[in-house]
């Protein structure tokens, strides 16, 4: 499955045009999510809306399923996301340390370890990384605030994947 | 139970190899890569890949959890676990049966009933196979009655030993007791356990293997012989089939053994079984069976044209053989010389590195299975193989002389390769002639100028 540069714009100028702030589209092995500009800060951001400020991250398998020299290397999702921190020094990406199943909370229904605008301290649970039964926990690493959750509740994520970013305390 | 997606646990050329198949029969795939081979050919060319770990195999391919739970987490109903990592991982099998992913191989059962010497010598033995001759004594009088018999010279080695360690040679009848005097005393001291036994030694043998498909109720075909004498350290550099030499008559016997063999086991899928030709006494012994499919398999893919991994596949979804054994026609010869990134004039020290320009030769009769373009890393965690080329034509003379074209018609640059090696043994008259034993290898090093090289770097 791939999605072109013109499906993007193509999706991007239908979240402009709903009254969402949010997409996240998951297709066979391609992972986009756009957010509008502004979309957590609320209503008073809408009229800043424009096309330019919507931003797209394609995620792991967005490729051309044809061969593929390894020069032309495809963003990962890792990479992508350590490419928007880098933009910020002072963002920091939490990624998680196995491949697994991730959660946010403890079990099901339960409230979530953090949301975005928790304060986290190094040692602080941020999720549980499942292997095969067995339950790893993930700590923050780093002390700051949630900016932003990636990894979505129960599902695959990677080895060094971000789950979530930090604005460095 | 159909496969719609399927889980690679491995890297380098035979995820690429196994990639291909998949496409060829419109099965999707999810390689299971090591951050180190994130950005490999093999990660291009899969329908998604993902990370399971650092670049150490213990962290990554050598997690049985992590690589049943990509497949769980990637909705692969199967996984080809490759050869090598763990492809002969009773456990790993053992999980997916559990879990109710489909394992592309044996069933956990046959694993461990193969991977265990002992167990897989008795069933060899059961299955009317002859095995090593020799066997274990608790005295002197019986060693000296089994020495007579097996004859000289022969080898004493601790039950609990390996890797060679407690072997003693024995060529004449009379050290026999001193040797296993200080052999069961080293054993002992060693490894806990003084027991020993006799094992006949073959001064000249050949390593000929025979490739099996079983559907794993208790039917089983051959898909001929391939000979891997060509080996440096136990380690295979070229494979061909027909093994040069045999009769008609003994090849047929080591299909027949290995047939019987892998029937007594009802084993499922691809195998191996291999064989020590003994040279001076026409005769062979069982040496163990691989359970999963090897580096060498293409060989016989080019005289058979059957698609072993599409096969194997077939199989685990279970459709069963699709082949009778009438079906199978071995025609021509085929050659296979794998391209290691290893300096023949450093010992064959790997050369871990980016090959920064290659140029893999082609055309009719050349196959050449590879995961390295220009700009490919060469991991240092991993094995040293860089790409394995088959030459197939009707002669072998001729299959050898393309082979020689293709060698010399291929580039790589950035890491050093074993090419120059493969130049010579080429070259090389016993090796044209054909039916080379074990030791060819090192008797070629040592007369070449490259050893006395070896030793000025010491």
């Amino acid at each position: 499955m791939t999605l072109t540069a013109k499906d993007v714009a193509e999706i991007t100028r239908l979240l402009e045009e709903s009254t969402f702030d949010e997409l996240y589209l998951e297709l066979d092995g391609v992972k986009l999510s756009l957010k509008r500009n502004g979309a957590a800060r609320g209503a008073a951001g809408a009229s800043a809306a424009a096309p330019s400020g919507a931003s797209a991250a394609l995620g792991a398998s967005a490729m051309p399923t044809g061969a593929a020299a390894p020069a032309a290397a495809r963003p990962t999702t890792a990479r992508g996301s350590a490419l928007a921190a880098a933009a910020d020094p002072n963002l920091h990406n939490v990624t998680s340390p196995l491949l697994g199943t991730y959660y946010r909370a403890p079990k099901p229904g339960a409230p979530p370890y953090v949301e975005v605008g928790s304060l986290v301290e190094e040692d602080t649970i941020i999720g549980i990384v499942e292997v095969m039964k067995l339950m790893n926990t993930v700590r923050a690493g780093v002390k700051g605030r949630v900016t932003e959750i990636l990894a979505r509740d129960g599902t695959l994520v990677e080895y060094g994947e971000t789950v979530l970013r930090v604005a460095l305390a | 139970m159909s496969i719609r997606r399927i889980l690679i646990a491995n890297r380098g050329e035979i995820a690429t190899r196994i990639i291909r198949t998949c496409r060829t029969l419109g099965i999707e795939t999810v390689l299971a890569a090591s951050e180190a081979d994130r950005n490999s050919l093999p990660a291009q060319l899969a329908d998604r890949t993902v990370c399971i770990g650092p670049a150490r195999a213990s962290e990554s391919y050598l997690k049985v959890e992590t690589i049943v739970q990509a497949a769980l987490g990637t909705g692969a109903n199967a996984i080809h676990p490759g050869y090598g990592f763990l492809s002969e991982r009773a456990a790993l099998a053992r999980l997916c049966e559990e879990q109710g992913v489909i394992f592309i191989g044996p069933t956990a059962e046959q694993i461990e009933a193969v991977g265990d010497k002992l167990r897989a010598r008795a069933a060899a033995e059961a299955a009317q196979v002859p095995v090593v001759p020799g066997g274990a004594v608790e005295s002197a009088d019986e060693a000296l009655s089994l020495a007579e018999k097996v004859g000289v010279p022969l080898l004493v080695k601790a039950v609990g030993g390996g890797g060679g360690r407690g072997m003693k040679r024995v060529d004449r009848i009379s050290d026999l007791a001193a040797a296993m005097e200080l052999a069961s005393s080293e054993a002992g001291a060693a490894f806990g356990d003084a027991r020993v036994y006799l094992e006949r030694f073959v001064t000249r043998g050949r390593h000929v293997e025979v490739q099996v498909l079983g559907d794993g109720k208790g039917r089983v075909i051959h898909l001929g012989e391939r000979d891997c004498s060509v080996q440096r350290r136990f380690q295979k550099l070229i494979e061909e089939t027909p093994a040069p030499g045999l009769t008609d008559s003994f090849r047929r016997q080591l299909h027949e053994a290995a047939v019987r063999f892998s029937e007594r086991l009802s084993y499922r899928g691809a195998g191996t079984v291999e064989f020590l030709v003994d040279m001076d006494r026409e005769a062979f012994y069982f040496l163990e069976m691989n359970a999963r499919i090897q580096v060498e398999h293409p060989v016989t893919e080019a005289v058979t044209g059957v698609d072993l991994v599409a096969e194997q596949i077939a199989i685990a979804a279970g459709e069963g053989l699709r082949l009778t054994q009438a079906q199978v026609q071995n025609r021509g010869c085929a050659l296979e010389c794998r391209v290691n990134a290893e300096d023949p004039d450093a010992d064959f020290q790997p050369s871990p590195g980016v090959v920064t320009d290659v140029s893999w030769p082609a055309g009719a009769g050349i196959r050449v299975d590879t995961h390295i373009v220009s700009g490919a890393r060469v991991p240092p965690f991993y094995d040293s193989l860089l790409a394995k080329i088959i030459t197939h034509t009707p002669e072998r003379a001729t299959t050898l002389a393309l082979m020689q074209n293709a060698i010399s018609s291929t580039r790589v640059a950035g890491v050093a390769t074993n090419l120059s090696f493969h130049s010579t043994v080429l070259g090389n008259a016993e090796f044209q002639t054909g039916g080379v034993d074990t030791g060819f290898v090192a008797r070629l090093l040592e007369r070449s100028p490259l050893l006395q090289r070896k030793v000025q770097h010491g």
